[in-house]
């Protein structure tokens, strides 16, 4: 049962450190929490509905050539992502770009995140109806079992691509220019575009890589958990934002350690205490680890946060 | 100013209307309370197709006739999106701004028990088609409800896990947030000990409403050794916990109650749920007479079979024409209306709904009825099992 709940904690803190992530990266940029990621988490889940029931071709509208299902699955996570960052770029644009350029306090850039968030939810609402809809089986289920410890293979990945991703990103933000850049700008936004380096490039860039790890995450979310609706993304993007916080928002193993420790709590007290305080324990210990440690357990204290 | 003078008028019209009769002479206004979005919006489709259907036929046919006049029905919806204070405002609304004669829905119990508490005390009736918590009418002589009720239903689950799928020891998984999985998790519990003595339900697992994984859950509850796990949820979370278990490595019976009936379910349940029981209060499959005329009308025009909701919204909107109809006579008079409605309802004894058979004693809104097991078959129908009458 130990080791059992030890698999459940890893693949539910994996969701909450991939979601953690996107809102680090762009923390880490623009000192801007982006509320609207985890609104953008569950456009990426509802895109890669569409495509990859395109791709099975459940619209009546056959493909004139059979694709094997690797292929879908790679596909549906190339284009979904694609789509998904084009999404992020465009609420950069229009939302964040103007007042960025306005020279606003980052307070109103905040607000407008709401209610981007906001906007999207009800977007989709309006657009696609309240009706629930049901992922496909994108990826074959397989059930192991060794022992008294059940799992599936979807477990598995979904652990393991939040460990690539992970590594991924912080290779990206610790060894490149752009990560070099990246960095600069969160240090000295004024200073930067004296140096030459485009900074609106590079916080393009930042939305396209926090929107298509948005856009995996709203995948692997709904292989896992296979019922779509408007409103799947507000509650883990909240929880996700709080593990951002608890890790140290603005870096990356912060998110990555913050969402497994979320994870963790939230398996281990539904375990051992009745259910319902799952939520008051998991939130009074994270609310602990603050007390100890204000900026996180990997965050530096600066002067101006949010 | 002209905006002002607008409003003026439209203030005044309306202030007049109830009494005057210049157009509310031959219309009968119903106001309907329904899930038509938020978590379950397939309930509220099928609540409101059921209604349209019903005063399509009644308005083609001449309208109702009430003593010696016919009248036009005019229903209205509001969207209580499956939310306890949404429904309470959308009671309200229904009841002050359109001047309802009465109101249908809502149909969950996490709605219907406040929107109940409104229509009470403003006097209006109100009947739900499908809450089955016994708070919904209790001490509310303006409330009734047009199925059974959960201190029913928990016990005939509870006999049912113990007669047919021969279960000595019992897991259950609810929503503690929810008003109608709460209450039917603690007679189910209740019941289930009566029989097999105290600790026979060997995990009384929670989780809050919008949960996704249930993993830490249910892991207890496979470690547990029940030998048949019971979830009383609705159609949006039972593929969920089904598919879940099922990863845990759970092989053995799941079984679920009224909250599973949606049209819906086998759509986004699929493999899974195949060969699951639930209780419900109508099977559509084998039915006879009005219910398959009802079924096959349904079919027809919203190309899929009505779900118990669907049939339970029919039925609640009859019985309340029945009582208009038994007043022999609208004054005109809003109060006095609602009220001759309301002593009518309280002296209905029995009603031929196409969910069966109803009874009422006339001291409370619950109708005394039969409950139906069904098992749901290997091509995703919901297939009559047993019938259990009170």
């Amino acid at each position: 049962m130990f080791i059992q709940n030890i698999i459940n904690a890893l693949q539910w803190g994996s969701f909450y450190a991939l979601i953690a992530l996107g809102y680090s990266m762009v923390y880490g940029v623009l000192l801007l929490i982006n509320f609207a990621h985890g609104d953008i988490f569950m456009v990426g889940a509802y895109i890669g509905f569409f495509i990859s029931t395109f791709l099975l071709g459940a619209y009546g509208f056959q493909l004139p050539w059979t694709l094997s299902g690797g292929l879908v699955i790679f596909l549906t996570f190339l284009l979904t992502m694609a789509i998904t960052a084009g999404v992020g770029v465009t609420v950069e644009r229009v939302a964040y770009r103007p007042l960025r350029r306005k020279g606003v306090s980052r307070l109103y850039v905040v607000i407008t995140a709401l209610m981007v968030g906001l906007l999207l939810e009800n977007g989709n609402l309006a657009l696609l109806g309240a009706s629930r809809r049901n992922f496909p089986e994108l990826i074959p289920k397989v059930l192991y079992s060794v022992g008294e410890v059940n799992f599936t293979n979807i477990k598995i990945i979904v652990i393991i691509v939040t460990l690539l991703v992970f590594v991924f990103l912080q290779t990206v933000v610790l060894k490149t220019k752009w990560g070099m850049a990246m960095r600069a700008i969160s240090y000295d936004r004024m200073a930067v575009p004296l140096m030459g380096i485009p900074v609106d490039t590079i916080i393009v860039m930042t939305f396209v890589l926090g929107s298509s790890l948005a856009a995996v995450a709203g995948i692997l979310f709904a292989v896992s958990y296979p019922i779509l609706e408007p409103y799947m993304g507000a509650l883990v993007g909240w929880k996700a934002f709080i593990s951002a916080v608890v890790g140290g928002i603005g870096d990356i193993r912060g998110a990555f350690v913050g969402g497994l420790i979320l994870g963790f709590t939230e398996i281990f007290v539904a375990t051992l205490f009745p259910s319902t305080l799952r939520d008051l324990i998991a939130f009074g210990v994270l609310l602990l680890i603050l007390t100890l440690r204000p900026t996180g357990i990997f965050g530096v204290a600066r002067r101006t946060k949010v | 100013m002209k905006k002002v003078f607008l409003y003026t008028v439209a203030v005044l019209m309306m202030g007049l209307c109830p009494s005057s009769n210049i157009w509310a002479a031959d219309v009968i206004k119903i106001g309907f309370d329904i899930e038509l979005t938020g978590d379950i919006p397939k309930v509220g489709e099928a609540s409101k197709y059921a209604a349209e259907m019903l005063k399509d036929q009644i308005n083609r046919a001449g309208g109702l006739k009430v003593g010696s006049k016919s009248y036009q029905l005019n229903f209205v919806y509001e969207d209580n999106e499956a939310k306890a204070e949404s429904a309470a405002a959308a009671a309200l609304k229904l009841i002050t701004q359109h001047q309802v004669l009465g109101i249908i829905g809502p149909q969950a119990s996490k709605q219907a028990i406040p929107a109940g508490e409104v229509a009470d005390t403003n006097q209006t009736v109100m009947i739900s088609g499908w809450s089955t918590n016994p708070k919904t009418t209790l001490d509310r002589p303006w409330i009734f409800r047009a199925c059974f009720l959960d201190p029913f239903q928990g016990p005939v689950l509870a006999k049912f896990a113990t007669e047919e799928l021969k279960a000595k020891r019992a897991a259950v998984l609810y929503d503690i947030a929810s008003d109608y999985p709460k209450g039917l998790a603690e007679f189910f519990k209740e019941a289930f000990e009566k029989i097999h003595g105290k600790g026979s339900v060997a995990a009384f697992e929670t989780f809050t409403t919008k949960d996704r994984d249930f993993s830490a859950q249910l892991t207890k509850i496979v470690a547990s050794k029940a030998d048949i796990l019971f979830t009383p949820q609705y159609y949006d979370e039972v593929p969920l916990i089904v598919k879940q278990a099922h990863e845990m490595g759970w092989k053995k019976p799941i079984l679920g109650s009224d909250s599973w009936g949606s049209a819906e379910l086998m759509n986004l349940c699929g493999n899974d749920c195949k060969g699951l029981f639930f209780s419900t209060h109508y099977a559509a499959a084998g039915a006879k007479g009005a219910t398959k005329q009802f079924i096959d009308q349904y079919k027809a025009k919203y190309g899929y079979e009505p779900d118990d909701v669907s049939a339970l919204t029919w039925d609640a909107t009859r019985l309340l024409l029945q009582a208009i109809q038994n007043t022999k006579g609208l004054a005109g008079d809003l109060k006095k209306d609602r009220k001759a409605i309301r002593d009518q309802m309280a002296k209905i004894r029995e009603f031929d709904g196409i969910t069966g058979k109803m009874s009422f004693d006339g001291k409370t809104g619950d109708p005394s009825k039969c409950a139906v097991i069904v098992k749901i078959s290997q091509e995703g129908k919901f297939e009559f099992y047993k019938s259990v009458c009170p």
